[in-house]
């Protein structure tokens, strides 16, 4: 306990007694606690995460400058926006028709995103497949659908609405069609691309012709059709707000609408704040799989 | 008279447009033999390979592989590419694996094959590992060992060393030879490079641009290993380069 300076060092503070020995320990832990705070500020600063964060901070201090002092401007500050989130969220603030219905809504939402998803790959990677294969498919398919391709979801709308009718189905068909694309157009770039060597090796190995689709095509053109889904689902979550115009009672693209209606802006932010989130936190979750899926691909292992 | 391996009867191939990449080439392979082709580009080497392959039909005359015309690729024939065309998918043991596999062999004796040429090549380490992460000279070995584990008794190698670096070429070519020795394999390899094609070959077939045709047949009756600067060497490298050039000569002319 008595035996010099270092000791006491390892010991930490708390076991000092001697006021003599505890004061050179105190400047070196002093020295090395700052050596610590300027690597740990370092790795705040400079890391992946750090750097990603950076942007959206610059423009939510922009956003507070813009509407500091102007309390009844049109566009609401930071802190408005954030309290109406909380009362999307728990309640108890506002007490309103939109309080506590941010689960409801994105929980109808996500549904529908994922749901119109699903239906959309369940068509477009079969139909891709077959168009990228089969010349009598492509050629009988291929020229109507890049015809329809550039019309926009939102110029669907009017005719879903008669189609469909008002409400979710609607929405479903929308959002379903703004994901199908991105899926067909991907698939059928990837089934037409599979290095032609990779055929003449499995047929020099004794795959016979029929047998090609199911060993070479198919495990080829996964990392292609993985990036379709990808991207569709990317769509899907772009076009909820329009397909949520159709007259649907929950949802977030519903709740932006009702918003709007009502000049709730701080609401139209919050749920376009929500919407990023959750797709943004959809395609993290659609990578992370894909790196575990498709570990032998250099693209996304 | 015994039925040789593998016979080439007068096979030419005209591409529609009047293009022809080879012209009434004979060649005749014997189990067990070690052949080189060599020529320039545009010599029809890797037409009439790809024409015993299966990959290619020839316009004119027959390609007999153990007494039955080739119509098509089969596992008779295993290929081995310059750009090794492994299947990115699967691991060094499932490219591997896949021939025996595909060809309906019972799963325990798959694995068992496939562990035989792993050891073979000298792959233990890297058995689970995907193409993409292998260096050229090791892809190269996955596709050799793909070949040997399907039981071809043919390999049809196209510049297979052709992308890799001078010591893995000389390496490879080194194990390659001993697995020859130690296998029944017959093998007719492609090539640019005359050292390769001596140092490999029983025989080699010198063939020549505009049209594509066999112009010689050389055997090699050098002792194995052999040495590449010995003065024997030499002697047929000189004698063959001269053949190759003679070509150039009248080209030019």
């Amino acid at each position: 306990m008595v035996d010099g300076a270092t000791d006491s060092l390892s010991r930490g503070a708390g076991e000092g007694g001697v006021r003599v020995q505890r004061a050179a320990p105190i400047t070196l832990t002093r020295v090395a606690s700052l050596r610590d705070l300027s690597r740990v500020a370092r790795e705040v600063c400079c890391g992946r995460h750090a750097r990603a964060c950076l942007v959206p901070l610059l423009l939510l201090v922009l956003w507070w400058l813009g509407t500091r002092g102007n309390p009844d401007g049109l566009i609401p500050p930071p802190a408005a926006v954030g309290v109406a989130l909380w009362d999307l969220a728990f309640g108890g603030i506002n007490d309103d028709a939109f309080s506590q219905m941010l689960l409801t809504d994105l929980i109808a939402s996500a549904s529908r995103v994922y749901g119109a998803f699903l239906l959309a790959a369940a068509v477009a990677l079969p139909l891709g497949m077959l168009i990228g294969r089969l010349p009598i498919v492509r050629d009988l398919l291929e020229p109507s659908l890049q015809l329809l391709r550039p019309v926009p979801v939102t110029a669907w709308l009017p005719l879903s609405m008669i189609i469909f009718g008002l409400g979710p189905r609607s929405a479903f068909f929308l959002v379903a069609l703004g994901a199908f694309y991105p899926i067909l157009v991907n698939t059928v770039f990837a089934v037409r691309s599979v290095e032609p060597r990779l055929f003449e090796a499995a047929q020099m190995l004794g795959v016979s012709p029929a047998r090609l689709f199911p060993k070479v095509v198919l495990p080829a053109s996964l990392p292609g059709m993985f990036t379709g889904l990808r991207v569709g689902l990317g769509f899907a979550w772009v076009v909820i707000v329009v397909g949520e115009m159709t007259g649907v009672q929950t949802g977030l693209g519903a709740m932006i609408m009702d918003a709007r209606q009502l000049s709730r802006t701080e609401i139209v932010i919050s749920g376009m704040a929500v919407i990023g989130l959750a797709g943004f936190l959809s395609d993290l979750a659609i990578q992370l799989l894909g790196r575990r899926l498709l570990a032998w691909s250099p693209l996304h292992g | 008279m015994v039925e040789p391996l593998l016979r080439v009867s007068n096979a030419s191939k005209t591409y529609p447009g009047g293009i022809q990449a080879l012209r009434g080439a004979n060649l005749i392979i014997e189990r067990g033999e070690f052949v080189c082709l060599i020529g320039a580009s545009g010599c029809g080497k890797s037409t009439l390979l790809r024409m015993i392959a299966g990959f290619e039909h020839q316009t004119e005359g027959d390609v007999v592989m153990r007494g039955k015309p080739v119509t098509g690729p089969g596992p008779d024939r295993g290929m081995v590419f310059q750009d090794y065309g492994l299947f990115p998918w699967l691991t060094v043991r499932g490219n591997i694996a896949f021939g025996p596999a595909e060809r309906g062999k019972k799963k325990a004796d798959v694995a068992r094959i496939a562990e035989r040429f792993i050891a073979m090549m000298g792959l233990e380490r890297f058995a689970d590992v995907y193409p993409h992460q292998l260096s050229g000279g090791m892809k190269q070995r996955v596709a050799i060992a793909r070949v040997l584990a399907n039981d071809a008794h043919l390999a049809l190698m196209d510049e297979p060393f052709g992308a890799l670096d001078a010591m893995t070429r000389e390496r490879l070519q080194d194990e390659l030879l001993a697995i020859w020795r130690a296998t029944e394999l017959s093998v007719v390899f492609v090539t640019h490079s005359l050292e390769e094609a001596i140092f490999l070959a029983d025989r080699v077939v010198v063939m020549s641009p505009g049209p594509g045709r066999i112009v010689a047949e050389e055997p090699i009756v050098l002792q194995r290993p052999r040495d590449v600067s010995s003065p024997e060497f030499n002697a047929i490298r000189r004698r063959l380069a001269a053949l190759l050039h003679a070509d150039h000569v009248k080209e030019a002319a």
